[in-house]
């Protein structure tokens, strides 16, 4: 049963970032950055309820806060580059915040233990939740209330006018331009709401584990964050949802017992899925097919 | 209505527009012809400020345009399509129209919060109009891409009349069409003259141009070698050499 409850806390926070990346790919940028604003989320949270005695709650808004902070800086020199080039340029960026943490000491003595961040040697005792006492099950509800929510806030912005102009943006710039669109402010609005979600993901990540160091937040997890919107599809927000499923659920844990052999049957099936379904498992026509099966949006007339 | 001041785009050494001036007035049809090369395309993405000129300004109802960036032109009231078709393909029907509802009119009538986050009830409705106009009104929920190469041509122009323009600009809207086609494009474009509005109509097709445009300029390598009523364009010796060669 532990086993279970660990790997939905698990997919559950997989999901915030692969929804970080969901948003800013949207637009059409492909940003491998995720993974440095879930690092900058992760050690916030951590230090503010650690070393600043901060309740979890006020520690996550704040790590969203600071990640998307950073997002809508990265954002304007993001705009200069596109396709291949963002995606060296936001790698880039993952590495610099990788490497600023790595050579990162905060420490400060608490109850005689110095505590913090400790360069290489990470960041250890982030022990908000057992000194709460939370069980497995209290934590992977706490992470799935947050998914929740970012949850709801994204399909409410896909059903408004914002989600449908990160998508006008992502298919086609110069017709979006056309249209009146400012591109500016879309791409960067994209950027800073993929921070925020990306900080609300390490945060919540960095008290599940509570001890994390500098190569959790690497090009992997950067990786991971980008194949689930591309495997899931950008129609709907449950795609990526259903790809983190997919990828960690079912490729990751439901092949160990294939042992080694996993990861090459791993990369078959993200071949073979991404062939049989181009534009993602959850793709704009199966999602309209979806939405008329259930009565709403294309039957709604006056929806 | 929007003119254009010894305008010149220089790609290298190519001028591909060189010293232009344009006049289009309120309310009527300008043709703007040329065989090809001869700068009519890049004339337009100058209007619509695609990229900077190299010399020269546009001006729309007396207010000098040249600075704005692309996206401020169409709030500015110029809306256009595109020569080769660049609809939303992953959106609907109607949300390609909903895209457009930019104009300072729709920003006032829907309101910050609602225009971005609210419901689709209001914007729908005034999209709405606009595909009927285009004979589109059953496909409206419809992917774009699922429409036919016809389809989408009339969609470009709901579109573009969605973001409520005061100078329609239409490049080469009957490229690809079949004659029956043409035959309700033609009649679509008077439809909006009549209705006030002032386009400029970029076309290869000669019947379709000649017949409908009020004035028509002739361009040839980037310079403008005619202007005048169709009648007279026809008639002019330098247009018939830059079409037929000299002899």
């Amino acid at each position: 049963m532990d086993f279970y409850l660990a790997l939905l806390q698990v997919i559950g926070i997989h999901a915030l970032i692969g929804l970080s990346a969901y948003v800013v790919i949207l637009t059409g940028q492909v940003s491998l950055a995720q993974a440095g604003f879930f690092a900058i989320g992760a050690y916030v949270a951590g230090m503010l309820t650690v070393l600043a005695g901060w309740h979890l709650i006020p520690a996550l808004l704040a790590a969203g806060l600071v990640a998307g902070a950073v997002a809508f800086l990265v954002g304007f020199p993001a705009l200069r580059v596109k396709g291949l080039m963002l995606v060296v340029a936001t790698t880039a960026f993952g590495e610099a915040v990788r490497l600023f943490f790595f050579n990162f000491d905060y420490q400060v003595a608490k109850g005689g233990v110095r505590v913090g961040p400790l360069g290489g040697e990470g960041f250890k005792q982030i022990r908000f939740f057992p000194e709460n006492g939370y069980t497995t099950l209290d934590v992977l509800v706490f992470i799935w209330v947050v998914v929740g929510v970012v949850m709801a806030l994204l399909w409410w912005m896909d059903r408004s006018r914002a989600g449908a102009v990160l998508r006008a943006v992502g298919e086609d710039e110069l017709a979006a331009q056309a249209m009146g669109i400012d591109l500016t402010a879309v791409k960067v609005a994209a950027m800073t709401a993929g921070g925020v979600i990306a900080g609300f993901g390490g945060a919540i990540y960095a008290h599940y584990t509570t001890h994390i160091e500098h190569f959790n937040f690497g090009i992997v997890l950067a990786t991971f964050a980008i194949a689930y919107p591309i495997l899931g599809g950008l129609s709907t927000a449950f795609g990526t949802v259903v790809a983190v499923l997919f990828i960690q659920g079912l490729l990751i844990e439901g092949l160990r017992f294939l042992g080694d052999w996993r990861n090459l049957l791993f990369g078959a099936l993200i071949v073979l899925a991404m062939n049989l379904r181009p534009h993602g498992l959850l793709d704009a026509a199966t999602t309209l097919r979806l939405r008329r099966l259930f009565g709403r949006g294309g039957a709604g007339r006056d929806a | 209505m929007l003119e254009v001041k010894d305008l010149a785009k220089h790609f290298g050494g190519v001028k591909a527009v060189d010293g232009l001036d344009l006049h289009v007035r309120q309310g009527e049809i300008l043709g703007l012809i040329g065989p090809n090369g001869s700068g009519k395309s890049t004339t337009v993405n100058l209007v619509c400020g695609v990229y900077p000129a190299t010399a020269g300004t546009v001006w729309l109802e007396g207010q000098e345009i040249t600075p704005l960036p692309m996206h401020r032109r169409l709030t500015a009231g110029i809306a256009r399509t595109f020569q080769n078709i660049r609809l939303f393909g992953q959106l609907t029907v109607w949300q390609n129209l909903w895209m457009a509802q930019n104009a300072p009119d729709h920003v006032r009538e829907q309101g910050f919060f609602a225009r971005w986050f609210g419901g689709q009830a209001r914007a729908r409705a005034s999209a709405m109009d606009y595909l009927d106009f285009a004979g589109l009104a059953e496909k409206a929920d419809e992917l774009a891409s699922a429409l036919s190469f016809g389809e989408q041509r009339r969609l470009e122009m709901a579109r573009a009349l969605a973001a409520k323009p005061r100078v329609l600009l239409l490049d080469e809207p009957a490229a690809g069409m079949s004659a029956a086609e043409i035959e309700t494009l033609d009649e679509r474009i008077r439809r909006l003259r009549k209705g006030g509005l002032t386009i400029l109509l970029i076309e290869h097709h000669m019947e379709l141009v000649m017949g409908i445009a009020d004035r028509i300029v002739v361009l040839n390598f980037g310079r403008r070698i005619a202007e005048g009523t169709p009648a007279e364009v026809q008639a002019d010796r330098a247009v018939r050499e830059a079409y037929l060669g000299t002899s």
